[in-house]
Formats: structure tokens, C-alpha cells, sequence
């Protein structure tokens, strides 16, 4: 499984890319392969206030439906507007063009969150 | 893989929409083995079965084979299967493997000492061999000159050497054939299909695909769409109750009953549509604003590019067209009522 060593993970398979300006939420490998092939995914609104742990987003193969839980507080502030038509990229590209939304976490510096190698770790277990 | 019934039973191979997309196009080959196998043999043995099964096991000839059910007292469905008839006295039950213990002893007890009921899980092997190059595929793996059965029925021939019976079901809406044998030559049989199907584009296929492509053929599950307390006459599956035969059957005065008066509940099928959330076992189901029942079965159909759906509702029930509602994470999501085979029958 690819696990970047530049992204924080949360044990619930959500990733999380600290930028400059906010930060960047996804769900990891393991998850899309997990889930299998994605036929739909609901996204939460932007500008809308979330706790961390908090369902955020629904992601749906055709397997089951899958809550996905905000990695930190703070606000959303953008959504991947292609997901809707093609939702099949959290599949192809997990890490890139398959993000979820966008947030602007309420703490600089996000806490209990996992890095690379003790996520990995997780899914050895 | 993931524990189901007793058993370890894989999700997937390749991936769900790659088996599901094979088994329509090509072939899928499927391991039934989970599926109770259960051998009914000695002099009485159609008498028994007559006593038990809502379908009448009378009309079967040798080699032939019909959709069935276990039914209680009150006419609920205990469990669905197949029935063959392999000979004089002598047929084969295909049962769930989560009803296979218990299904065991409902024949037993309601049976007759000079009656066997043989075939407790894990002692027999089942394949099924689905999708429009099924036939292709197996017919170079049988002696030369094999006259393959006709639809609902079965031969006892040789895949490579090795003997099984050979059935032309299936749960998949697909032409196809289902497999049974000893687990000695279950993997052999496995491991030579998937060999000469390769190049026709047969894959693997598991639980997953199975339950999309039962689902978009309208064929119901049990645990969801059919249980002790829904009968075959609500799951809209009356055709395969036999009312005119002499003999009782457990729960056929309920449901002469319920035939006569009409009943209460009734499983219609349902599509959403294009982008919007699937739906899935367990969600309710609104007319004009008011709850009428839950859905059953649901997934976002492979096929069709859309959710499809198995729903229990009240009676009069909404009929074919008309607009309803179901209920997915607090919100009504737009729906049809649809007839319950989901794709044109082949």
C-alpha cells in the first residue's frame, strides 16, 4: 500500500496534507482498495464548521457506504467539484486529482494524527 | 475475505465492477461452495419432500429442477432453494448456507424413517459457471458429444474425468450452469475452468458481484428479501407456491388464506437515479411524505448506472412509475417504482 511520508493519517484511513494556506483531505490507498470501485460521493458545504472526528463527507462503492471523518477541526472552506461526475479518481489517484475537500484547521499544528509509518503500522495489525 | 455463514468466503477477486461486467459480457465462475448441498434418497423420499415444500416436488421429472421453498406455520419462508430431482426417490437440495443446519433438521423432523437426508456443510463442492460464454467454456471440458441440459435442468457428466452434476441455473440472470461435486475435485474443476475460459474473458468472481447481479435480476436474498416472517405471496414470489396439489405443506392454509384475501405487505422494485445516493438494506421507503416500508435489498446497479432496489412496502402498493422517496443519512432522495427484474430477462 502507498503511504506518502509528507502526509499526516488519521486510524479512521483519511489523509491530511498541510499547505501554506490551510490543508488538503483525502482518503488513503488502503481505503479506496478497501472500498473498492467508488460510484458516489457527498461532500460537505463549504464554509460549514466541523470538530474533529466529525462525518464530513459519505463515500459509496458499491459495496457499502462509507463515512468519512474530518481529521481536524476547523472550516471547510473547498470541495473537489470533479468527484461528483467522476468518483472513480479516488480510486485512479487517492493521493492527487482524488481529493475530498479542502480545510482550514482551527490549530496550527493538528494533534493526534498519525505519520506515515505509524499508519502503516495500523493496517499491519 | 469475510467471515459469512461459518465460512471465509472472498468479496472479491479483480474487483467488484471488473466480475460484474464479466459475467454480463463473458463469464464469471463463482464458488458456491458455502451453498448446503443436501441429498434426499429412499423410498418415500417424494412423499416427504411434497409434505415440506411450497413448490410441488410432484411436477419434476428425472433430471429436472425448480425453485422452491421451507415454509412454518405461518406460511414465512425458512429458507429458498433448488430442488432436482436426480432419480426415482432421489433428489438434490441447493439450500443457503446460513439456513443449512437448521434446514437439515426441519427435513429430518418432518421426514420419514425410511427417508435420508444426506449433506452436513463442508462435505460437498459447488461452482457456478455464469455469463453468455458459459456454455463455450464448459463445452470443452466435457466428454465430446455431451448433450448439455436445457434451462432448470441437469446431467451427471465428467469435467475432465471427473464426475459432477451439471445444472442450467443460476443466480445471476445469466444463461449458465451451476456445479456440484466432492470437495476432492471441487478445485480441480475450479482450476480447469478458469483455464479454458481465460481467453474468453472469464474471470474469479465473489460474494460482491453476486449480490449485484442477483440483485439486478430481481432475485431475492434471504435474511433480507425473504425471511420466517415474509412469505413467498408478500416477496411477490407466488408463482412457485403450489396451491393446487392435495397434499399440506407447513403454513398453506395461511397462505390460501392470504392469496384469497389479498396480503397486507408487498416487495416492489424501486430505481433512483444518475449521481444520487444508492439505496441500500434497511432504508425506509415514503409515499407523498408517509413511510409504507424499507428497502430490502439495494445497490447502485452496475448496469444501469443507478440505484436499484428490493422494497417492502404496505398494501395497495405503489404501482409501476409512480414517484416515491427513500431515506439515505436524514434525507428523501427521489425514486421510481420499477418491476423487480431490473434488466430485460434473457
Amino acid at each position: 500500500m502507498n503511504t506518502p511520508n509528507d502526509l499526516l493519517y488519521a486510524k479512521s484511513h483519511e489523509w491530511l496534507r498541510l499547505e501554506k494556506d490551510g490543508a488538503t483531505v483525502g482518503i488513503t490507498d488502503h481505503a479506496q482498495s478497501a472500498l473498492s470501485d467508488v460510484v458516489f460521493v457527498e461532500l460537505p458545504k463549504t464554509g460549514r464548521k466541523v470538530k474533529a472526528g466529525e462525518v464530513v463527507a459519505t463515500v459509496e462503492s458499491v459495496k457499502a457506504a462509507s463515512d468519512i471523518y474530518a481529521p481536524v477541526a476547523g472550516e471547510i472552506t473547498a470541495v473537489n467539484a470533479t468527484l461528483p461526475n467522476d468518483p472513480g479518481m479516488i480510486n485512479r489517484e487517492p493521493y492527487g486529482q482524488g481529493w475530498l475537500f479542502r480545510i482550514q484547521p482551527e490549530q496550527p499544528n493538528p494533534t493526534g494524527l498519525l505519520s506515515s509509518s505509524d499508519y502503516t503500522a495500523t493496517l499491519t495489525r | 475475505m469475510i467471515p459469512f455463514a461459518g465460512w471465509n468466503l472472498p468479496v472479491e477477486y479483480t474487483g467488484l465492477l471488473a466480475e460484474h461486467k464479466a459475467t454480463r459480457q463473458a463469464a464469471g465462475l463463482f464458488d458456491i461452495s458455502h451453498m448446503g448441498q443436501i441429498r434426499v434418497r429412499g423410498c418415500g423420499a417424494l412423499a416427504a419432500l411434497e409434505s415440506l415444500l411450497a413448490n410441488d416436488p410432484a411436477k419434476l421429472r428425472d433430471g429436472e429442477g425448480h425453485y422452491s421453498f421451507l415454509t412454518n406455520e405461518k406460511g414465512g419462508v425458512l429458507d429458498d432453494l433448488y430442488v432436482y430431482r436426480l432419480g426415482s426417490e432421489d433428489f438434490l437440495l441447493v439450500v443457503n448456507a446460513s439456513r443449512h443446519k437448521e434446514d437439515l433438521q426441519t427435513l429430518v423432523q418432518g421426514g420419514h424413517p425410511n427417508v435420508k437426508f444426506i449433506g452436513e456443510p463442508g462435505q460437498s463442492a459447488g461452482l457456478a459457471l455464469q455469463g453468455p460464454k458459459s456454455e463455450g467454456i464448459l463445452l470443452r471440458l466435457v466428454p465430446e458429444g455431451t448433450l448439455l441440459p436445457a434451462k432448470n435442468h441437469l446431467i451427471q457428466t465428467k469435467i475432465q474425468g471427473m464426475t459432477a452434476w451439471v445444472a442450467r441455473t443460476g443466480y445471476t440472470g445469466e444463461d449458465g450452469f451451476e456445479i456440484f461435486t466432492d470437495t476432492e475435485s471441487g478445485p480441480k474443476i475450479w482450476n480447469a475452468i478458469l483455464e479454458a475460459g481465460k481467453k474468453d474473458g472469464l474471470l474469479p468472481c465473489g460474494l460482491g458481484s453476486r449480490d449485484s447481479l442477483r440483485l439486478e435480476s430481481g432475485f431475492p436474498l434471504h435474511g433480507q428479501d425473504l425471511s420466517p416472517e415474509i412469505t413467498p405471496l408478500e416477496a411477490g414470489l407466488g408463482f412457485f407456491v403450489d396451491l393446487s396439489r392435495p397434499r399440506p405443506f407447513p403454513g398453506r392454509a395461511q397462505l390460501e388464506k392470504a392469496k384469497k384475501d389479498g396480503v397486507s405487505r408487498s416487495s416492489i422494485g424501486l430505481v433512483g437515479q444518475p449521481n444520487q445516493p444508492p439505496p441500500r438494506h434497511g432504508y425506509p421507503v415514503f409515499l407523498d411524505g408517509k413511510q409504507i416500508g424499507v428497502v430490502t435489498s439495494g445497490v447502485p446497479s452496475p448496469t444501469l448506472g443507478h440505484g436499484i432496489a428490493l422494497a417492502l412496502v404496505t398494501t395497495p402498493a405503489p404501482v409501476c412509475g409512480q414517484d416515491l422517496e427513500f431515506e439515505v443519512r436524514g434525507r428523501r432522495i427521489p425514486a421510481k417504482v420499477s418491476p423487480r427484474r431490473f434488466l430485460p430477462k434473457k
